[in-house]
C-alpha cells in the first residue's frame, strides 16, 4: 500500500492546525463549519482501511504510479558531479503531481457525499487534474483560472473544457493563481452547502496543507524504496520546486527523520532584485494569505505584492505553512532561479535526456544541476520532476527560436 | 457605559433599530471619504463601520473588491484610517467600528493597534478572516479590553459553535443574513428570522444584520427581528456609480435618510 498515515498528533500540524507559529484556519466565519467537517471526514476518512484501499488502486491503475526514477546519466556528466535521479511525475496520469492530490480530495468529496468540486489553477495542471478526477467520478467541476494564465496555459484550458469542467476567467488584480484563489475562495462562501473546495497545494486554511501533504507523500515514499533498491541506500539530497509547496512537500516528508539534505527552489522571475520574483521564502515576511499564516510577499502596510514567474504554477505571492516551518527550522533550504536559468534547463534536459519538463520543474533541475556539480560522484540528488513541459510550448516560444 | 452600549440602549428607548453603515475609508480620495463620512454621521447614520482596505478581500463581492482598490490606489492605509476615525470621532459620538482583514492589522502590529484605535477614538474591531479560534493571538497582545472585538455568526454556524462565539463577544454580534460574499443581492426575511431566533436563545447580546441589504423595505423586513442593519455595498455602489458627482457627500446623505426612516419600527 502506498502510505498515507493518518494526522500524527505527536508531528504537526498541533490540533489547531499550526505549525508552529504557521498555519491555522484565518477565515470568515461562514467557512469554519466546513473545514471543521472537512477536518473530521478526513481524519475518519484516511484511517479508514476501505477509503484507502480505493485510493491505492486508483493511484495505481487510473495514475499509473508508482512513477519511475530514473537516473540521468548524460545531465548528471554535464554537471559534473553527483548522480541526479529524476522522480518522473511528468508520467503520472495528466502530466503532473497534481493528480496524487485530486485523486484524493475527489474522493473525500465522494464520501463525504459532495457532488460539485471547484479548484484554482496557475499553470492549468491542477485544475486538468481536477477536471479528470471529477469526470471520473461524475462529478460537476468548475475551475479558476487568471485570465494572464489562460492566455499563457492555452491547452489546458482546452483540456479542462473537454474532460467537462466549466472554466471560470478571473480578471482581477494581476488575472493570475492568487486572483483565482480568490475568487474560489469567494464562491465557495456561497456554494459552501454542497461543494467541495479541491485546493492544489499544500496552502489554504486548516487541514488543507496536511491533507495535501499526505496525498502527495506517496512521491517520497516511494522515491525512498526506489533509490534504496538501485543504490541500496538514502540519497544526499532531495530537490524540488516550490509554488505552494505540494511537490517539494510530497518529496519531503517522508525523508523528514533521515540525515538527507532538502533544496526548496523557489521562482526568482527576472531576479529578487528586481522586485519581479516569487520568492516567497526567500524574500517574504510573515503575513497572512488565502487561510493560512505563512511567509508572504508583502509590503511594509500588509498588502499583497504581485508575484513573477514565467512558470504560471510558482507565479504565486504565497507558500505553505509548513515550509515556513521547515525554513525556520532549517530542515530545508529554500534557493532561487531566474526565469533565463529555468529556461536554459528546459532545453537543457529536452536535449540531453529527452525528457521535456514543466517550467516549474525546470527551477529545480537548475538548481540540481548547481548543486550536482559541487558534490562528489558518489552523492546522490534525486529532484522532483513535478510535470511535463507540454504545456508550456507556447511561452516558450516566445523566448527562443523553435521555427527554424 | 461605552458607546456602542449606550447606542443599543437609545434605540430601545426610541423604538428604533440601529442603521450600520459601512463605508472603505478613502474611497475615492482620503478627503472625499471624510466628507462622505461626515455626511452619512449628520444624516442619522447610529454606527459607522469604517473599512481598511486589503488587496486581497476574500469575503468581499465585486462592489466592496473595487472601492478597496481605488482606496488604496488613493493612498489609504492602516495610519491614516486612524487618522481618519480621530477627524470623525470629533464630529461625532457615535460608534466607530474599524473592519478589516488580519494581514494589515498584523503588519501594523497587533500591540500598537489597540492603542492607536483607541486613542483616536474607535469603539470597536471587526476582523472578517479571524475567527474565534484565531482570535487570541490578536487580543493576548491587547494592553486591556476596552476595543470590542466584534464578533460574525453566520448561517451556517451551528447552535453549539454560536455559543463558544457569543462568550467571547462583547458590544454586538453580527450576523451574516446568507452564505455568499459582501454586495450579494436580496435576502430571505424568513431565513434571517429564523436565525436571529437561535441566535437569541443563546446571547442578550444586541443582532445586527447584514449582507445583501441594499433597499428601504429590505432594513424595513429585517428591523422587524434584529437590533441593528448593517449597509455596506449599497453605499459603494452610490459612490461607485457617482464618482464624478458635483455632491458626493449629499447623495449619501440622502441614502442614509432613506434607510434610517426604515429603521423606525413602533415597537
Ligand atoms: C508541474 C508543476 N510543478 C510544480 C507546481 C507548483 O506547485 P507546488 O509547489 O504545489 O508543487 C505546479 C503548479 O501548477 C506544476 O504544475
Amino acid at each position: 500500500m502506498y502510505g498515507i498515515d493518518a494526522l500524527d498528533q505527536k508531528q504537526y500540524p498541533d490540533q489547531r492546525g499550526h505549525f508552529g507559529p504557521y498555519g491555522g484556519r484565518y477565515v470568515g466565519e461562514t467557512l469554519m463549519p466546513a473545514l471543521l467537517e472537512l477536518e473530521e471526514a478526513y481524519r475518519k476518512n484516511i484511517a479508514d482501511p476501505d477509503f484507502q484501499k480505493e485510493l491505492h488502486d486508483l493511484l495505481r491503475d487510473y495514475t499509473g504510479r508508482p512513477t519511475p526514477l530514473f537516473h540521468a546519466k548524460t545531465l548528471s556528466e554535464k554537471a559534473g558531479g553527483a548522480a541526479i535521479w529524476l522522480k518522473r511525475e511528468d508520467l503520472a496520469h495528466t502530466g503532473a503531481h497534481k493528480i496524487n492530490n485530486t485523486l484524493g480530495q475527489t474522493l473525500m468529496a465522494k464520501w463525504m457525499g459532495k457532488k460539485k468540486v471547484i479548484a484554482e489553477t496557475g499553470a492549468g495542471q491542477h485544475g486538468v487534474a481536477t477536471a479528470t478526477t471529477a469526470a471520473l467520478f461524475g462529478m460537476e467541476c468548475k475551475v479558476f483560472m487568471g485570465t494572464e494564465d489562460i492566455e499563457r496555459q492555452a491547452p489546458n484550458v482546452r483540456r479542462m473544457r473537454l474532460l467537462g469542467a466549466e472554466v471560470v476567467p478571473v480578471s482581477s488584480g494581476t488575472g493570475t493563481l492568487k486572483d483565482a484563489m480568490n475568487e474560489a475562495m469567494r464562491y465557495w462562501v456561497g456554494a459552501v452547502a454542497d461543494t467541495f473546495y479541491v485546493i492544489g497545494s499544500v496552502a489554504g486554511p486548516h487541514p488543507y496543507p496536511a491533507m495535501v501533504r499526505d496525498f502527495q507523500r506517496v512521491i517520497g515514499d516511494e522515491a525512498r524504496d526506489q533509490v534504496q533498491a538501485f543504490a541500496g541506500r538514502l540519497p544526499d539530497m532531495l530537490i524540488a520546486c516550490v509554488g505552494g509547496g505540494s511537490n517539494a512537500m510530497g518529496l519531503f516528508y517522508p525523508f523528514l527523520n533521515d540525515p538527507v539534505e532538502m533544496v526548496g527552489v523557489e521562482a526568482a522571475g527576472r531576479g529578487i532584485e528586481t522586485g519581479k520574483h516569487a520568492a516567497t521564502l526567500s524574500a517574504g515576511t510573515v503575513g497572512v494569505l488565502h487561510g493560512a499564516k505563512s511567509y508572504v510577499l508583502q509590503d511594509d502596510e500588509g498588502q499583497i505584492l504581485e508575484a513573477h514567474s514565467i512558470s504560471a504554477g510558482l507565479d504565486y505571492p504565497g507558500v505553505g505553512p509548513e515550509h515556513s516551518q521547515f525554513k525556520d527550522f532549517k530542515r530545508a533550504r529554500y534557493m532561487s532561479i531566474t526565469d533565463d536559468q529555468a529556461l536554459e534547463a528546459f532545453q537543457t534536459l529536452s536535449r540531453l535526456e529527452g525528457i521535456i519538463p514543466a517550467l516549474e520543474s525546470s527551477h529545480a533541475l537548475a538548481q540540481a544541476m548547481i548543486e550536482a556539480g559541487k558534490m562528489a560522484p558518489n552523492k546522490i540528488i534525486v529532484v522532483n520532476l513535478s510535470g511535463r513541459g507540454d504545456k508550456d510550448m507556447g511561452i516558450v516560444g516566445k523566448h527562443i527560436n523553435l521555427e527554424s | 457605559m461605552n458607546r456602542i452600549d449606550n447606542t443599543f440602549e437609545k434605540m430601545k428607548e426610541k423604538g428604533e433599530k440601529a442603521l450600520v453603515g459601512f463605508v472603505s475609508a478613502g474611497d475615492p480620495g482620503y478627503e472625499d471619504s471624510l466628507a462622505i463620512v461626515t455626511a452619512m454621521c449628520k444624516a442619522g447614520l447610529d454606527i459607522l463601520e469604517l473599512g481598511i482596505p486589503f488587496s486581497d478581500p476574500t469575503a468581499d463581492g465585486p462592489v466592496i473588491q473595487r472601492s478597496s482598490q481605488r482606496a488604496l490606489k488613493a493612498g489609504m492605509n492602516v495610519s491614516k484610517a486612524l487618522t481618519m476615525t480621530q477627524k470623525i470621532r470629533g464630529i461625532t459620538d457615535i460608534p466607530i467600528i474599524l473592519f478589516s482583514y488580519y494581514n494589515p492589522i498584523l503588519a501594523y502590529g497587533n500591540a500598537q493597534f489597540y492603542k492607536d484605535a483607541l486613542e483616536n477614538g474607535a469603539d470597536g474591531l471587526l476582523v472578517v478572516d479571524l475567527p474565534t479560534e484565531e482570535s487570541a493571538e490578536m487580543t493576548d497582545e491587547w494592553a486591556g479590553s476596552e476595543l470590542s472585538l466584534v464578533r460574525l455568526i453566520a448561517p451556517t454556524t451551528p447552535v453549539n459553535r454560536m455559543r463558544m462565539i457569543t462568550q467571547e463577544a462583547s458590544g454586538f454580534l453580527y450576523l451574516i443574513s446568507k452564505t455568499g460574499v459582501t454586495g450579494s443581492d436580496g435576502i430571505d426575511t424568513a431565513d434571517i428570522e429564523t436565525h436571529v431566533k437561535i441566535l437569541r436563545s443563546v446571547t442578550a447580546l444586541p443582532i445586527c444584520v447584514g449582507f445583501g441589504i441594499s433597499t428601504a423595505d429590505h432594513v424595513k423586513a429585517v428591523a422587524a427581528a434584529a437590533d441593528g442593519i448593517v449597509i455596506g455595498s449599497a453605499f459603494e455602489r452610490t459612490i461607485e456609480e457617482n464618482l464624478q458627482h458635483p455632491d458626493l457627500p449629499g447623495l449619501l446623505e440622502e441614502k442614509v435618510r432613506g434607510f434610517k426612516a426604515a429603521t423606525r419600527i413602533s415597537p
